[in-house]
């Protein structure tokens, strides 16, 4: 899996009716999205499922570790509801932990990744000149850098000590240089706006100017960049999970494919090993692909538009 | 006594753009060379007045920082400000600020409006923040509009007149020493402009206001000096009554003509005007850049730009007064100007 | 003769959200009748509703907009046709036509990659494949009877100054001779000797081609210059309608009175009043008459019932308590 451009439209600058920007409550966007979207209330479900899901690992039984617990490659039945691996771990209770810890390193990923993106991206366009001319060039040459390559290179050479904080980390800092080119752009347009010109004269400083002025008019895009990193982050994690690159002690979906292709599942038609992360995986990228689009065509000014009048009077 | 010797001075301020047209390239000043002075004793509402593309826009946004001259200096009690550092900037804008053209573009349109109005009070120390309410209220006050009606607005739950009041409170809470308002009532609607025309008479006691417009009918209302503004120059300067009374310069008299009077038994009366079709045509000239539009053109204005000539309290530059002479000015301005008098 | 005439006309926006239905009466009860050959004006403020009329008057009916009640002709060669029961199809046959639109902003409404000679091109290809073969000299000829150079055509829009675009765009909408030419704000946001231009511009068309042109905008100097009967609205309703010269020198409501005191005057220092207040959000308007809540003349009457549209003098229409009390 690699980075997608989700394309969106672009966020135009200021637009006449401010009431199609203006999200009134996050309550009632929620419920305008459920009654108006199919896409929303399939991709929020599943989503929320899986949630839950990687809530429930911290009611776990067992740890994310134990071995021979249970007895090695039951199919799934009542008392396993996924079945068991053939190092003696339930399938199910796995997944969850699977889910959990998934999540939390591409979710730590897009954050370092996007808040850096977002930053560096705003100064850039912001302030201009020799700054930006600098913070540029960095830019071009991280987007020049071959991931895959990298990131397998790294993990060989810390081969063992790679932890999933490690991971993360490593991946926020390869997914921000595209996106901050994005950012650039806009905030570039959004300098221009008078209100830029009041703020400045009303004594903010760039900072202040690019969080409370410009930031509103990023979110839009910056949620779907937000689900595209995400995306990736995950697909990374899994590619060099699979490798056997990444920290195999730890339940990943990535490290539970590891191990189920290690154990030969597929030969020995042990499906629900390696079918659980897998399916996990599918229906997470389905979610969110579901609730990006969803929601980038909520906050679009001119499908909003439609949105208001649809129910006839 | 004042400390200072000027409030504002402009000296010799330019701002040149090239434009580049095939391989050649053509440099067109937006401002040329003008030269401008607002006085330190006492308070004083000067009209830039001119068409687009006369620099009046220009001018305004390099006097307050917001664009660097290409020649020149500019002056602020006496402190050179034609490049401000950082430190500088926060005491230059605490003494002038701006009121801009369009109110809806003022405002943030995801914002509510009197967060600028408690931003400028925190970042200017105009009061802590337990007491930022006061500053704001009677800022508003100032301007006709109560707290309540703007309190926790957004710019669209508000009129363009009633944005364009919040607009110039904003200016006024660091009690500024000078205004500079581009364009304030041009997007407003007609019947709201008088009012909006009226505060900043009003506001002259405190400060001094550089009132930049093309229409000729509020600058007479609200102004005490004009300068008129063609393509980067300043054609005419000097007190209201007698620059759009008796106008000296040819392009003054057409602006004043332009002047739509709102009396039906004129229909039709009017004489005709000939506008220009290209932008830049008049860049590309020597000379005066009213050559093309003047009736009283002679052949030296097509080829030598006119120097500026002091008649009475007025500076106009124009060849027709040169050497003291007085021309016979168009009969059609002169009864405009007799009959709009009751 | 009547060129065209709008009765009883209702026409709201009606938009809905998760938490709330809102239903904006843009125009609510108008009736009017636009004179042929004459230049109707519609003056009124900014939320007014005029903009609304206008595409009502177009035809140009599309959600959230609906029109609720009322109807709208054109006199056509034999007979009349009913605007609002049109087809798409039909409606772009007569547009351009019988009928033709100066946008707002019109400035900005010529394509910036095409040259003036190829946007008047494609205009009369599709409107008027009949005049294709001699399509360079009626567009040449027709500039120069309204008095605008031959150099524009071999220019793009971005090369002309703001006030030729302008009339370029005037010319445009004008070139098939249509017998109504709707033009809405055509001198706002223009310099005062562009506006000069433009005004001059619509009078030499309507010389040239006896056209009835209905001019919508919020400034009355431009009504006084232009219009010969002007119709005032307030909050989607009709305050007051009457010839031009009658309007100015005895306007009879307190809204319109207002109007015009509030615009300067050369060479007049003396204070100018402005109306108190602003205009209504339409989605609630005030009860009965709609400007009762800045009128300096209220009274209880005023509060509650809904003041009738009488012709008070000849051709002179008002709707107002104080001009027509109520009987009994």
């Amino acid at each position: 899996m690699t980075t997608s451009e989700v394309s969106l439209t672009p966020v135009t600058a200021v637009s006449d009716d401010a009431r199609l920007h203006r999200v009134h409550s996050v309550v009632g966007a929620v419920r305008d999205l459920l009654r108006s979207s199919m896409a929303f209330r399939i991709g929020g479900a599943i989503l929320l499922l899986l949630l839950v899901l990687g809530v429930l690992s911290f009611l776990a039984p067992y740890s994310a570790t134990d071995r021979r617990v249970v007895p090695n490659d039951r199919p799934p039945s009542l008392q396993y509801l996924l079945g068991t691996t053939s190092l003696g771990q339930d399938v199910f209770w796995l997944t969850t932990y699977a889910i959990r810890n998934s999540l939390y390193v591409a979710g730590l990923a897009v954050v370092i990744g996007r808040t850096i993106a977002v930053l560096l991206g705003s100064f850039s366009g912001y302030i201009g000149g020799t700054l930006d001319r600098i913070l540029s060039s960095v830019t071009e040459s991280f987007i020049v850098i071959p991931r895959l390559p990298l990131l397998i290179l790294i993990s060989f050479m810390v081969r063992g000590a790679m932890s999933m904080l490690m991971l993360a980390l490593l991946l926020g800092l390869l997914d921000w240089a595209f996106p901050s080119k994005r950012y650039r752009a806009q905030v570039l347009t959004l300098r221009e706006e008078e209100f830029t010109n009041t703020a400045a004269f009303a004594g903010m400083n760039p900072l202040k100017i690019i969080l409370r002025e410009h930031l509103p008019f990023l979110i839009p895009f910056l949620l779907a960049d937000a689900v595209s990193g995400f995306l990736f982050a995950i697909g990374m994690e899994v590619t060099l999970s699979v490798l056997g690159l990444s920290d195999l002690g730890s339940p990943t979906i990535g490290t539970m494919i590891y191990w189920a292709g290690y154990y030969q599942a597929l030969l020995a038609r042990r499906f629900w090993w390696l079918g659980a992360p897998i399916v996990t995986s599918v229906l997470l990228v389905v979610g969110m692909y579901l609730v990006s689009i969803s929601l980038g065509s909520y906050l679009d000014p001119r499908t909003r538009l439609k949105n208001l009048v649809g129910r006839a009077s | 006594m004042a400390e200072h010797s000027a409030l504002l001075k402009v000296e010799d301020l330019s701002r040149v753009f090239t434009v580049r047209r095939g391989l050649s390239s053509v440099r067109q000043a937006a401002v040329d060379h003008v030269n401008l002075t607002l006085p330190a004793d006492r308070n004083e509402i000067l009209t830039l007045a001119g068409e687009s593309g006369s620099g009046k826009t220009t001018l305004a946004r390099m006097i307050l920082g917001m664009q660097q001259p290409s020649s020149g200096r500019l002056h602020f009690k006496d402190r050179d400000v034609t490049r401000l550092s950082g430190s500088e900037r926060a005491w230059f804008r605490k003494q002038v600020q701006p009121v801009f053209q369009d109110p809806f573009a003022t405002f943030s349109p995801l914002k509510r409006v009197d967060s600028y109005l408690y931003e400028t009070v925190a970042n200017y120390h105009v009061a802590p923040r337990r007491q930022a309410d006061e500053p704001v209220a009677r800022a508003l006050e100032a301007v006709g509009l109560s707290f309540r009606e703007v309190r926790g607005r957004y710019p669209n739950e508000l009129s363009g007149g009633q944005l364009q009041r919040v607009s110039i409170a904003r200016a006024l809470i660091t009690d500024p020493a000078l205004l500079i308002a581009d364009e304030p009532v041009s997007m407003l609607d007609a019947s709201l402009r008088m009012s909006v025309v009226n505060l900043f008479r009003e506001l002259k006691s405190r400060q001094s206001v550089v009132y930049i417009t093309h229409d000729l009918a509020t600058a007479y209302y609200a102004s005490d000096r004009v300068a008129v503004m063609l393509r980067g120059w300043i054609v005419e300067l000097g007190p209201v009554e007698e620059v759009l009374g008796a106008p000296k310069h040819p392009y003054t008299q057409l602006l004043k003509a332009s002047v739509l009077e709102p009396d039906p038994r004129q229909q039709g009366a009017a004489e005709r005007v000939t506008l220009s079709a290209f932008d830049t045509e008049s860049f590309a000239r020597t000379g005066c850049r009213f050559a093309d539009r003047c009736a009283m053109v002679m052949d030296r204005c097509r080829t030598i730009e006119p120097p500026d000539v002091p008649v009475g309290d007025v500076a106009v530059k124009c060849h027709l007064y040169v050497d003291g002479e007085q021309p016979q000015l168009q009969a059609a301005a002169t009864t405009r100007s007799s009959s709009s008098g009751a | 003769m009547i060129a065209a005439e709008v009765q009883d006309l209702r026409a709201y926006y009606t938009t809905t959200t998760s938490t709330v239905q809102r239903t904006v009466h843009a125009v609510d009860d108008v009736s009017l009748q636009i004179r042929e050959g004459e230049v109707y004006g519609i003056a009124g403020e900014s939320g007014c509703g005029k903009t609304t009329l206008l595409k009502v008057l177009l035809g140009m009916v599309s959600p959230p907009l609906k029109v609720v009640s009322g109807s709208v002709r054109y006199r056509v060669a034999d007979g009349s046709i009913d605007v609002l029961k049109l087809s798409e199809q039909e409606l772009r046959s007569i547009r351009w036509s019988i009928v033709s639109y100066i946008p707002q902003g019109s400035m900005h409404v010529l394509n910036p990659v095409r040259k003036i000679r190829d946007t008047f091109a494609d205009f009369i290809a599709a409107h008027r494949p009949d005049w294709v073969a001699r399509r360079d000299e009626h567009v040449r000829e027709y500039l120069a009877e309204l008095g605008l150079p031959d150099s524009v055509l071999g220019a793009y829009p971005h090369q002309l100054s703001g006030g030729m675009r302008q009339r370029v765009t005037i010319a445009l909408a004008t070139i098939l001779a249509p017998s109504l030419v709707l033009a809405d704000e055509p001198t706002t946001a223009l310099d005062v000797v562009v506006q000069r231009g433009v005004i001059q511009l619509l009078q030499d068309i309507r010389q040239r081609t006896n056209s009835t042109l209905v001019l919508v905008t919020h400034d009355m100097g431009v009504h006084a210059n232009l219009a010969d009967r002007v119709l005032v609205l307030y909050a989607g309703q009709v305050m007051e309608e009457a010839e031009t010269t009658e309007l100015f020198e005895s306007p009879l409501h307190p809204y319109t009175q207002y109007l015009i005191r509030s615009l300067p005057k050369f060479a007049d220092r003396a204070e100018r009043v402005s109306i108190p207040g602003h205009p209504p959000a339409l989605d609630n308007p005030p009860t009965g008459c709609r400007f009762h809540p800045r009128c300096p003349y209220v009274m209880d009457i005023c509060r509650s019932v809904v003041p009738p549209l009488i012709e008070t003098r000849s051709d002179h229409r008002v709707a107002c308590h104080l001009v027509n009390p109520p009987n009994g």
